[in-house]
């Protein structure tokens, strides 16, 4: 039973792809009437699956294509000229028999679908259409293949064999045979192949694009994607003999050299078995096009160029669907219909054109059409519309910045909803769709000119360039999609280039500022940095920001491995890889990270915003909440109203004044305190560099060494203990956790002891003084 | 009726998992810690060439967690189409087990634990601990 199986499983993948273009044949056949090699390719075709399925006994199957064949056979001879009913007919015929495809890969019977009525239809065809009429020779109504030169049917220079010569073509032909005896005759031009299923081996006269077949196999996906990891297996094998060898020399080395070149090429190889050509999706495209254009009353002239351009299979797949929306919404909304587009001085039918390059290591797939193109007006007055931009906005924005607002949610220009686009599932979801892969979407028109969207697709998924960098131990790397520049300071400068604004990091990168994110705080992680701090200038969809890292490592290739379930809800991560030792690295997702550190306010902003809102002192209080100690994490609770800044400081910048530790903190020396020593706390050692709270009263600040910045609670319902130590007020239940009180008073004379008997305090900080000194 | 289980002990404890469930057992491979990733995922392991989750179910056992780069065993699981490793003490051998000695886990078990493991097969002397693989690699 497996080996019949197997039979109706390639089957079924021959046809569907045969089928795919079948499609195309038959409306590239409307245009170019008698050509007899789509005709011969279209014959064949369905000449193979009549055979095939009376071979495996799919008896409908079979009752579709021998009718349709009969039909072919007439046009193929000249009989019957293509005309659209004919056309329509056929391609008819090609859903049918998709259909039961579709019906025996799924259930393995063809019961379910209906045949009767194509069949029925095709035979109408052949029964009532006018033939021509070999008698009527004085009038041949349709004008037979130009290429060739024999004169009209009908007068008496068409060969007529009998039958029985027919008999001579291959195998399986009897079905054809037997209805075309009917007629008694079958006709055939001069110069004719015998273009039968034994033409598929034979023909270069008849089959060009056929060739393929001659010296390709079909593999399983599964096959290669297994082929490729192991591939990645004997790469990292290869790393480590060329580790090995390196302390060698002579034998083992060359061959050590030997078997890398192999591997990468063989690494080279199994990739490019991935590739596909972007023909495969387009083949579908000239019958999505032409049925719409029916729909929609257009007439549209598709072009296609470049469809030989490669790309992995999987992104083939992906850019599938945003592809056929963005090819609907030319025909629907794009091209105007005839009468318009004659009012407008143009053609009656429109240009739909697909064209696909490589530029820049990324394919580019354009969609432009010759219509109607996208009106600023319109667009900038319907996202006012939908309450996607102000007035005031849209008047600083260009016209193609307003045209780029289609791809916003919510967004769709057709005034009516028809059944083919706006429904308001549009631009945005092909945006989304584009993006998930790495890619970008851009829109290019001219009111009443015509559009052009343009796709920018990495080649593949799997691979993609990065820069690798570190922060704290580990190894991360950025897409270089997302990475602009690098900026490297000398650390002991960043107080001078790194300013505060609002709380929040910024850096003035060539006059304009750029707000900084630390990577090792987004992560949580501790950082290392060293001489230099290096600022990776990432660029996603809408926000510029700059990623502090602590080291930049090599710009490579990555291979792209997903992440389980559980981990893609981090969010943050898109994807993992592996580095040339074999250590697993995680890929950042800049635009997570832009949204997520942008927008949700971090700690900085959180304190800035105590300065904007003076504390409200009537029932709670803020405490930030600062982590100490190494082994025994202690929590550690600040009045946030005594804080005046959160800051990072380089252990390596602290300085030792007459015993006592300073650092220099914007022009100013002031004092500094590991806050864990004060509480005869141990506190982590191994780093370079620490959060710290600035404390800071009229023109004295101290500065308090942490372990870690954990959060800001107020003590709402917080629950109180005497429990006390030195330089403790008590503890506190904040969150659900023991909370030590600093006794911030005690702590910050111990520091400064001129802290609070500065001559001048502002007058605003008196009421926190007495907070302090009250415990709160 | 027999079932096998590949039986490992983890703090001590005796565990198992269905033979069919698991793919592979393993030595220690360094793991990649994943910063903000749920509690119980212990990094990223490279499996000849594949990035697989580690999952370090001590906590839920009740148990201190492994240190970052502290060595441990693996037993890789495939759940859902994706291969997930346990980190285990010690993987030990393959059990044939009698559905007749399966109870339930006691209700005396914390409702982590019982959730982790079905039930316990009563082997001479000891207890197996039968893991749900669904909820072990749920982290």
């Amino acid at each position: 039973m497996d080996g019949v199986d197997e039979i109706i499983r390639e089957f079924l993948i021959e046809s569907n792809e045969n089928l795919d273009q079948l499609d195309s044949d038959l409306i590239a056949l409307e245009s170019e009437p008698g050509s007899r090699e789509l005709l011969g390719s279209i014959f064949r075709t369905i000449h193979t699956v009549k055979g095939t399925s009376g071979f495996l006994s799919l008896d409908n199957l079979e009752r579709v294509a021998h009718v349709g064949e009969n039909l072919l056979v007439e046009l193929r001879d000249g009989k019957r000229q293509m005309d659209p009913a004919t056309t329509d007919v056929l391609l008819l015929m090609v859903d049918t028999i998709r259909a039961l495809l579709g019906q025996i890969d799924e259930t393995g019977e063809e019961q379910g679908v209906d045949i009767s009525s194509t069949v029925a239809a095709l035979q109408s065809v052949l029964d009532n259409e006018p033939l021509v009429q070999g008698s009527d020779g004085s009038s041949p109504t349709t004008p037979l293949t130009p290429s060739t030169e024999h004169e009209p049917l009908g007068s008496g220079h068409a060969e007529v064999i009998p039958e029985q010569d027919a008999a001579g073509q291959p195998i399986s032909e009897s079905g054809a045979c037997a209805e075309e005896s009917q007629s008694g005759i079958v006709v055939r031009e001069n110069l004719a192949t015998p273009a039968t299923a034994a033409a598929r081996a034979e023909g270069p006269s008849t089959s060009a694009h056929r060739h393929s077949s001659d010296t390709s196999i079909r593999v399983d996906v599964s096959l290669l994607d297994e082929l490729m990891r192991q591939v990645g297996e004997l790469v990292l094998v290869r790393n480590q003999i060329a580790q090995l060898a390196g302390f060698e020399s002579g034998d083992l080395l060359r061959s050590s050299q030997r078997l890398s070149l192999i591997a990468s090429e063989l690494q080279d190889g199994v990739m490019k078995t991935r590739m596909q050509p972007i023909e495969q999706l387009w083949s579908k495209m000239p019958r999505v096009v032409r049925d719409l254009s029916a729909t929609c009353g257009r007439e549209v002239r598709l072009e296609m160029l470049g469809g030989d351009t490669e790309l992995d299979r999987s992104l083939l797949e992906a850019v599938k669907d945003p592809l056929t929306h963005l090819i609907r919404n030319a025909v629907d909304h794009g091209i105007e219909a005839p009468d318009d587009r004659l009012r407008a001085g143009k053609t009656s039918a429109g240009l739909l054109r697909l064209s696909a390059y490589h530029a820049g290591g990324q394919v580019v797939v354009e969609v432009s059409d010759d219509g109607i193109g996208l009106d600023p007006v319109k667009i900038a007055a319907k996202s006012i519309e939908r309450g996607l931009k102000t007035r005031e906005q849209l008047a600083t924005m260009t016209d193609t910045e307003i045209q780029s607002l289609v791809f916003l949610a919510g967004f769709s220009t057709a005034s009516t909803v028809s059944n083919i686009s706006g429904r308001g599932v549009g631009m945005d979801v092909v945006r989304s769709n584009i993006e998930e892969i790495g890619g970008t979407v851009e829109v290019d028109s001219r009111s009443g000119q015509g559009t052009t969207w343009r796709l920018r697709i990495p080649l593949t998924l799997a691979i993609m360039p990065a820069l690798t960098v570190t922060s704290g131990h580990e190894i991360y790397a950025i897409p270089q999609v997302n990475l602009l520049e690098l900026v490297a300071i000398d650390s002991s400068r960043t107080d001078d280039s790194i300013e505060l604004i609002g709380g929040r990091e910024v850096y003035r990168l060539r006059g304009s500022l750029l707000p900084l994110v630390r990577l090792a705080d987004v992560l949580g992680t501790e950082s290392h940095v060293g001489d230099t701090v290096v600022i990776a200038v990432l660029q996603t969809e809408n926000q510029r920001f700059g990623l502090i890292v602590d080291k930049v490592l090599n710009n490579e290739e990555i291979v792209v491995k997903p992440l389980s379930t559980i981990l893609k809800g981090i969010g943050i991560f898109a994807g993992a890889t592996l580095m040339g030792d074999g250590q697993v690295a995680l890929i950042l997702d800049a635009p997570t990270l832009a949204r997520r550190e942008l927008s949700a306010d971090s700690m900085e902003a959180l304190a800035a915003k105590r300065v904007e809102a003076p504390e409200d002192t009537t029932s709670s209080a803020e405490f930030l909440v600062v982590g100490v100690g190494a082994h025994q994490r202690r929590r550690i609770a600040i009045p946030l109203s005594a804080v005046t800044r959160l800051e990072h400081i380089q252990l390596a910048r602290i300085e030792m004044v007459g015993g006592r530790e300073v650092v220099q903190y914007r022009g100013d020396v002031v004092p500094v305190q590991r806050l864990g020593r004060i509480l005869g706390a141990d506190s982590v050692e191994s780093v370079t560099e620490k959060p710290t709270v600035v404390f800071t009263r009229g023109d004295r600040s101290v500065a308090m060494i942490v372990d870690e910045i954990l959060e800001i609670l107020d003590d709402r319902g917080a629950i109180r203990s005497d429990v006390t130590d030195s330089g403790l007020l008590g503890s506190i239940v904040l969150n659900g956790e023991v909370t030590e009180l600093l006794d911030t008073v005690y702590a910050l004379e111990l520091v400064d002891p001129l802290y609070f008997s500065s001559h001048d305090p502002d007058a605003e900080l008196s009421s926190f003084d007495n907070a302090l000194m009250a415990g709160i | 009726m027999a079932t096998q289980y590949i039986t490992f002990t983890i703090a001590g404890g005796l565990y198992g998992l269905e033979v069919m469930q698991v793919e592979e057992t393993l030595g220690h491979l360094p793991r990649t810690p994943v910063p903000l990733a749920p509690q119980g995922v212990a990094g990223l392991v490279n499996l000849r060439g594949q990035v697989v989750t580690a999952i370090d179910v001590r906590p839920r056992l009740g148990v201190a967690p492994l240190a970052p780069h502290q060595e441990s065993m693996m037993v890789v699981v495939n759940h859902a189409g994706e291969s997930m490793s346990l980190l285990v003490d010690e993987v030990g051998e393959v059990l044939t087990v009698d559905e007749a000695d399966f109870e339930p886990a006691p209700p005396t078990l914390s409702d982590d634990v019982r959730a982790l493991v079905g039930g316990a097969y009563k082997l001479d002397g000891r207890l197996l601990l039968a893991f749900d693989v669904a909820v072990a690699v749920g982290a």
